[in-house]
């Protein structure tokens, strides 16, 4: 059956630079890295909570090391990681309740995800300096 | 052959329920949390200490953590499950995150009743 022999022989990776990703297909993949990056980072979360708790001084060299820019820095990009995977999130449990499944829609909170996340490590950033 | 429980897929209606509890979960104790935050800002050690006092904060805290263990893990299975076609070497991947999350765990509770 040539049929199936043609369809045995179709790519079976696309090559992923070639791939030019919809809005929602960029924040789907988002969703995913920062998924990954939280789950890398929580010994470090978890190590940062001990130490903040341990003592006074613990607490003090804490605050110090976040005076520095590049710390803040990181710990902006931890919180974005956290804020987008959590907007992300809310936008999967909306689909889910079958609220904004047209392509309109679905763009439409794909955007408002990414700015979301955004605005909201913005508004850490300023809390923050 | 591999069977369909070595693959790592064994419940799939139940993870994707369990993610969505948990997401659920860790997000309404986020807002708890900011709300916490907001009302009395940690500004040292002490009022960030007075902040973990309450019982029910600590067991807040716990059910934050521990939903975030088993989302992680439902969620870097799922990774593994796309991503690395060697059955063997995923097994071993699942029994890393499993340990670490374990370890994770048992250190969660013993931050938050530990001595401080």
């Amino acid at each position: 059956m040539p049929a199936n022999i043609e369809a045995a022989r179709r790519p079976k990776y696309l090559n992923p630079l070639r791939v030019r990703l919809p809005l929602p297909g960029i924040i789907s993949i988002l969703h995913r890295v920062s998924g990954a990056l939280l789950f890398l980072a929580l010994p470090l979360m978890l190590y940062a909570f001990q130490q903040s708790l341990a003592s006074p001084a613990a607490f003090a060299a804490f605050k110090t090391a976040l005076g520095h820019w590049y710390s803040k820095m990181a710990l902006l990009a931890l919180l974005w990681t956290y804020f987008h995977h959590l907007c992300a999130g809310l936008r999967h449990l909306a689909l889910d309740l079958h609220i904004g499944v047209d392509l309109r829609s679905a763009r439409r909170s794909a955007r408002l995800t990414l700015v979301t996340g955004i605005a909201l490590t913005v508004l850490a950033a300023v809390l923050l300096w | 052959m591999v069977s369909y429980h070595e693959s790592g897929a064994n419940h799939p209606l139940r993870d994707w329920l369990v993610q969505r509890i948990t997401a659920t979960l860790m997000a309404v104790c986020t807002l708890g949390f900011l709300a916490m935050l907001v009302a009395a800002p940690p500004i040292d050690h002490s009022s960030w200490r007075q902040l973990f006092l309450p019982p029910w904060v600590r067991l807040a805290a716990l059910l934050f953590l521990f939903s975030a263990y088993w989302h992680a893990w439902i969620g870097v299975r799922n990774i593994c499950m796309d991503y690395v076609g060697n059955v063997r070497l995923r097994q071993i991947l699942y029994a890393l995150v499993i340990g670490a999350l374990t370890a994770y765990a048992a250190w969660t509770v013993q931050i938050l009743w530990g001595k401080w």
